[in-house]
């Protein structure tokens, strides 16, 4: 036996490293255990280094890159690069200051408003797959993250919590092979399961060919799947058309469209409401103010009974009023009519007249 | 047989047998992880790049023991699966694989030729690729799918890519005749 394995040495190493793999692996889908020793020692010894390069990529690779560039133009114009590259150097560090506050400001804001207790986390790198949709977040197990937990950003959904350690947690991204949500349509309330593909866009499964979804709709978390609490973005309905088995509904996961950096996890979820769709507001039929009164200026005209409404009545009124100051009476003194071309002198408002017939 | 093929087919023994310190066995690896947990996350265009295989490759065929070249695919394939979030195994059982292979090519090949180091870096990948998706389909069920298009482009830019980097890693040995 000593004699047939050292002769087959090489083959028995391979048999026993792929053997001794494949037990580590049946091990783990029958446990739904995961290596979790290997793991922890793997990530432990890979975030430190991690952190330290996120770190100094932060805060001096700007710098470095800015300082190398001022180097070569100082040999052009060293006086007036100094202070290009100065002002440069200014400019970019308050831009970066400044969208560093507003995404801050932003999570902050949503963290207010939003009824779960969330915790804000940095994305520190991926996982080391091929293409893998799979981030580490710089929150772990000490913070309070339990596998499970959903991630998001105040745009939309991010991923869940897949794997959590001392000092990281592991992020599936929404897009990732293997995700699944619920979600429900904003308009129509269609429930669906929102599935990733290893792509960036998402396909909504068991919507039936009878339900109504609109492109462009919005898609938000139903809350059904107890990882994301109900009323949270997911994305627009890209495209939808029917299907063998049902609706194709592809969703752009709203939440990834400009890459992640800040996340924010929740700790303890509370559902929310679906908000209504938009409703077509005033301002987009334009509607013109009120015309101004008919008459020449400051021609104010008034019945006895109050302000004239309807042109008609503006007329009649302003043809008493010339009968007035010309000494007409309509209907009583047939003869030479009022010269309706004069100009209408301000008159007192008139008397009620006494009725002829009662008065003779 | 012509000139280019003896020098080819070159046996190891007139070969020059590479021999790396202890500390680029380590480091190397470890680094080539790194990159790539943290590169991608902010060029996106390296994704493509599977830096643990291709260490794998070139260790293995510079130490020219299929022994070696397992046990090293089987460390880094399994740290670089600690570090994924599928079950731990599956790119250790690749890889280990690939170190085997390339290990016994490098016994019968002139590993320092850079036409055989882009031939083996294209293929092993490929072999690496279809390996771990037949894997990821029998063992744990998962509905992968293999894009064999994208597959044998990224085959053939980590095959680019490996011919400079196993130069720039032929620096570090200390070759023993």
């Amino acid at each position: 036996m000593e004699t047939l394995l050292n002769r087959y040495r090489n083959l028995s190493v391979l048999l026993l490293l792929v053997v001794g793999q494949l037990l580590l692996l049946a091990w783990q889908v029958r446990a739904g255990d995961d290596a979790r020793l290997l793991r922890m020692w793997a990530v432990t010894a890979v975030t430190p280094l991690a952190r330290g390069i996120e770190w100094v990529r932060g805060g001096a690779g700007g710098f470095f890159t800015e300082y190398i560039l001022l180097r070569d133009v100082r040999q052009q114009n060293r006086a007036l690069k100094e202070e290009v590259g100065r002002l440069r150097l200014a400019n970019r560090f308050l831009k970066t200051e400044l969208e560093m506050a507003e995404r801050a400001r932003a999570l902050e804001l949503f963290r207010e408003r939003t009824p779960s207790k969330v915790l804000a986390a940095r994305v520190i790198g991926t996982s080391s797959g091929l293409n893998s949709r799979v981030v580490f977040v710089d929150r772990g197990s000490a913070d309070g993250i339990r596998k499970g937990m959903a991630v998001l950003v105040p745009e939309g959904i991010v991923g869940k919590v897949v794997q959590v350690y001392p000092t990281a947690s592991q992020v599936m991204l929404a897009t990732s092979q293997g995700f699944a949500a619920g979600v429900i349509s904003q308009k129509h309330r269609v429930r669906g399961t929102l599935k990733g593909m290893g792509s960036s866009l998402c396909p909504v499964d068991y919507i039936g060919n009878e339900e109504k979804v609109e492109p462009g709709e919005w898609f938000y978390t139903s809350g059904d799947d107890r990882v994301f609490p109900r009323g949270l973005p997911v994305g627009l309905a890209k495209t939808v058309q029917e299907g063998r088995g049902g609706k194709e509904v592809i969703l752009e996961p709203s939440g990834l469209r400009g890459g992640v950096d800040e996340v924010l996890i929740v700790v303890e979820g509370v559902h929310g409401l679906v908000p209504d769709p938009p409703r077509p507001s005033s301002n987009e039929v334009q509607i013109l103010p009120p015309p101004p009164p008919d008459g020449e200026p400051g021609e104010e005209l008034t019945t006895g009974n109050g302000v004239v409404t309807t042109d008609a009545d503006r007329l009649r009124e302003r043809y008493r009023r010339l009968g007035d100051s010309q000494g007409h009476n309509f209907g009583r003194n047939p003869g030479r009519p009022p010269d309706f071309n004069r100009p209408l002198t301000a008159a007192p408002p008139p008397a009620p007249k006494p009725d002829p017939e009662e008065h003779p | 047989m012509t000139g280019y093929d003896d020098h080819l087919l070159r046996t190891p023994s007139k070969s020059r047998i590479s021999r790396h310190p202890p500390a680029v066995w380590i480091l190397v690896p470890l680094a080539a992880i790194l990159f790539q947990v943290y590169v991608p996350r902010f060029v996106v265009a390296l994704s493509y790049l599977e830096l643990p295989l291709l260490i794998t490759v070139y260790f293995s065929l510079m130490s020219r023991r299929p022994v070696t070249g397992a046990v090293a695919g089987a460390v880094i394939g399994l740290l670089q699966d600690s570090l994924s979030h599928q079950p731990v195994g599956l790119f250790g059982i690749s890889k280990t694989l690939v170190g085997y292979f390339s290990a016994s090519v490098s016994q019968r090949f002139d590993v320092e030729n850079n036409l055989l180091r882009f031939l083996m870096s294209f293929l092993l990948f490929l072999f690496h690729q279809v390996l771990f998706w037949v894997l990821t389909r029998s063992l744990l069920g998962e509905a992968l799918e293999l894009q064999a298009p994208q597959t044998v482009v990224y085959a053939f830019l980590n095959a680019v890519v490996a011919v400079p980097f196993f130069l720039i890693l032929d620096r570090l040995r200390t070759d023993t005749r």
